[in-house]
């Protein structure tokens, strides 16, 4: 099966099974990140279509989300925290040390693919600051230090 | 006999390894062949001895913390598990000064119980205040709120009764239930501790708004940024329609709640009441005009109740013990308690449950104990990205929403994140407008287009140019946000960026006699 008609395939089977829940749009879009990391635009007409809305609609939605991307992530995202919380414990200089590190910037990805960066507002972990997140884990009172050893070890599960 | 051994789920927790410290004690244990239970507790919120593992003794629960992985071989060595002598030894969890010294009401479970053991919650109280809700009338339930006092928890302070009134009195065949639960403000975690900690108390406090109101069907509006949450709930969710406290006749009373969690998608503007609900109707978040107001028409057109998760999760304790009970703490205006949650550079930092009436000063020094770096304390904003910054001369304000109102400050959420003086005020000024800019709905043009002006003429202020200019322009552009936005992310944002020009002049390089304005 091609990559686009895997897209379809699995487009199809969302809205299928979602369609018909009240406001399905936003869970729709969810699950549909969820399986293919992001929201291939390609995905759009058959959403549009499902929900009757137009086209123009549905992006409109997409691009008005942070966290919805319609571009494919690298193989981790890192979502770090840029909030005030973070901020005031040292998040200034351990986002320079991230972007110098991994050689992007916020919304890039590295170019063997394997991680992207993006900002985030809060993970509500300013108890721990600062906070940030890699797929669903979350670490807290990141260092320079503490960042290069998690990076090592996600790319050593890689 | 086995012994039980507490280590918390909470993710700031497991943000500095309690998962591992959990698994290291389960394989140790294992390997001394010594019988344990090991609990996943909530967290007690004393962040700075996390991961906090309990055990149980005969004498109550002894608290060992922070522990980490290469701390539990000495541990065993020690036999903590017997309450044995350690380093890390802390004592009686409920001795501890910080907890002790707090008013948990709305907290009272949280950290003790095991969060999605419906068990535990029922022998701790819990549905307590549901049992009671199913034996009275819609408009006691409403007066029992009404009379608590109980203020809209997420920042707004708005009475809970008279909202929940309106929709009890706003004929609809269908009505709504949405908690609030898209917790952006930085410095906040109340709202995740509690949806991680103990999600049958917004789930029961959510059953009883719906009861008293007449709506059937309820949505928690969760940030995405919030998985562990997002499980817990779905857990406990799940767990509630099994045994009957959820579903089609709650109880056997007849009554009927239904209950979904839906996720947002990284848009702070979603944590505006009319925006969350034009998102949950899968549309742009974009921000409605008042009137008409939500308990009138909110979602797809019906009477719909808005809370904020603390202010959910606040009602089952008032339902249970009454009104005058609750109302019975605080100060003022500001009636019950207030879960505070101190954050940024601080050493203790932690959930802080107190009734209204403590200062802010008490808060960061008895609680606090100071800056976590050792530094003097110089700014603290309190109530999130759209509260001002205050400086030492206003840390004796009562933490009370109108005291804080009169010094042109802001409770809010409870959020109180610290900052050492180290920190560059108009940077944090500069960054205040960027993300007005960032996440602003687009909406209104104050807003939209303001805080982009405004990030661009701070930037011009730290450069040094033309602050004769400058400085008034920015101040006119404030009032322009503040008077002219459509809702509070605009017409807040002034709040801190003021704040800092005004009490920290020097950051913008100006001194205070041309500041004066």
């Amino acid at each position: 099966m091609t990559e686009s008609s895997n897209i379809q395939v699995t487009v199809q089977n969302i809205t299928t099974a979602l369609k018909d829940k009240t406001g399905a749009l936003l869970p729709i879009l969810h699950a549909i990140q969820d399986a293919l990391g992001y929201v291939p635009a390609e995905s759009v007409p058959a959403v549009a279509n499902a929900l009757r809305l137009s086209r123009a609609e549905v992006h409109g939605v997409i691009s008005f989300y942070h966290y919805f991307r319609d571009t494919p992530p690298g193989k981790h995202t890192i979502h770090l925290c840029r909030a005030e919380s973070c901020q005031a414990m040292g998040g200034k200089d351990l986002e320079n040390h991230i972007k110098t590190r991994l050689g992007i910037d916020f919304h890039e990805t590295t170019a063997d693919g394997k991680f992207s960066l993006e900002p985030v507002y809060c993970l509500g972990n300013c108890a721990c600051s600062p906070a940030m997140q890699i797929g669903n884990e979350i670490y807290g009172r990141v260092t320079a230090n503490s960042f290069d050893t998690t990076i090592n070890e996600t790319e050593a599960l890689a | 006999m086995s012994i039980t051994i507490f280590v918390p789920c909470d993710s700031s927790a497991i943000s500095i390894g309690a998962d591992r410290v959990a698994a290291a004690i389960v394989k140790e244990a294992e390997q001394r062949s010594i019988d344990i239970q090991l609990i996943r507790n909530g967290s007690r919120g004393l962040f700075w001895l996390e991961p906090l593992v309990e055990v149980v003794t005969e004498t109550g629960r002894l608290a060992y913390g922070p522990v980490q992985v290469s701390d539990v071989a000495s541990l065993f060595d020690a036999n903590f598990v017997q309450g044995g002598a350690h380093p890390l030894l802390l004592g009686l969890t409920e001795e501890l000064e910080y907890l002790k010294k707090q008013q948990r009401l709305t907290f009272a479970r949280i950290g003790i119980t095991d969060p999605v053991s419906l068990d535990d919650y029922l022998i701790n109280d819990g549905y307590r205040g549901l049992s009671n809700a199913l034996n009275q009338s819609q408009a006691d339930i409403v007066k029992a709120v009404t009379d608590s006092g109980l203020r809209g928890r997420g920042g707004a302070a708005f009475p809970t009764g008279i909202k929940w009134n309106t929709v009890l009195g706003t004929p609809s065949e269908q009505k709504y239930i949405i908690c609030n639960a898209d917790e952006g403000d930085s410095g906040t975690f109340s709202d995740r501790m509690v949806m991680e900690g103990d999600p049958f108390v917004l789930i029961e406090g959510m059953t009883i708004a719906g009861i008293a109101v007449g709506a059937n069907q309820g949505y928690i509006y969760l940030r995405v940024e919030y998985p562990h949450a997002h499980k817990a709930l779905n857990t406990a969710i799940e767990k509630a329609y099994q045994a009957g406290y959820l579903g089609d006749n709650i109880q056997g009373s007849g009554k009927t709640f239904h209950l979904e969690v839906r996720l947002g998608a990284g848009a702070y503007i979603c944590g505006e009441e009319t925006s969350l609900m034009e998102s949950l109707e899968g549309k742009r978040g974009l921000v409605r005009f008042k009137p008409p107001l939500p308990a009138i028409s909110g979602l797809f057109g019906k009477p719909t109740v808005v809370n904020n998760v603390i202010s959910l999760a606040s009602v089952p304790i008032i339902l249970d013990k009454g009104g005058e009970y609750y109302r019975d703490f605080g100060m003022g205006r500001s009636r019950g308690t207030l879960p505070l949650q101190l954050a940024g550079n601080i050493k203790h930092a932690g959930l802080v449950e107190l009734a209204f009436g403590m200062t802010l000063r008490e808060l960061l020094y008895d609680f606090g104990g100071g800056s976590a770096s050792g530094r003097p304390i110089k700014a603290v904003q309190v109530g999130g990205p759209l509260g001002a910054y205050l400086p030492e001369a206003q840390f004796d304000t009562p933490l009370d929403y109108e005291a804080f109102a009169a010094n042109w400050t802001v409770l809010g959420h409870g959020g109180v994140v610290v900052f050492d003086d180290t920190a560059d005020m108009a940077q944090m000024a500069r960054y205040n407008m960027e993300f007005c800019a960032i996440e602003s709905c687009g909406k209104c043009t104050p807003c939209r287009i303001g805080s982009t002006r405004g990030y661009e003429v701070i930037d011009n202020i730290i450069a040094g140019q033309e602050l004769g200019k400058n400085i008034p322009l920015l101040r006119d552009l404030c009032n322009t946000l503040l008077n002219g936005s459509l809702c509070a992310l605009g017409g807040m944002t002034p709040y801190p960026v003021l704040s800092a020009l005004n009490h920290f002049p020097k950051d913008f390089g100006i001194d205070e006699k041309a500041n004066a304005a």
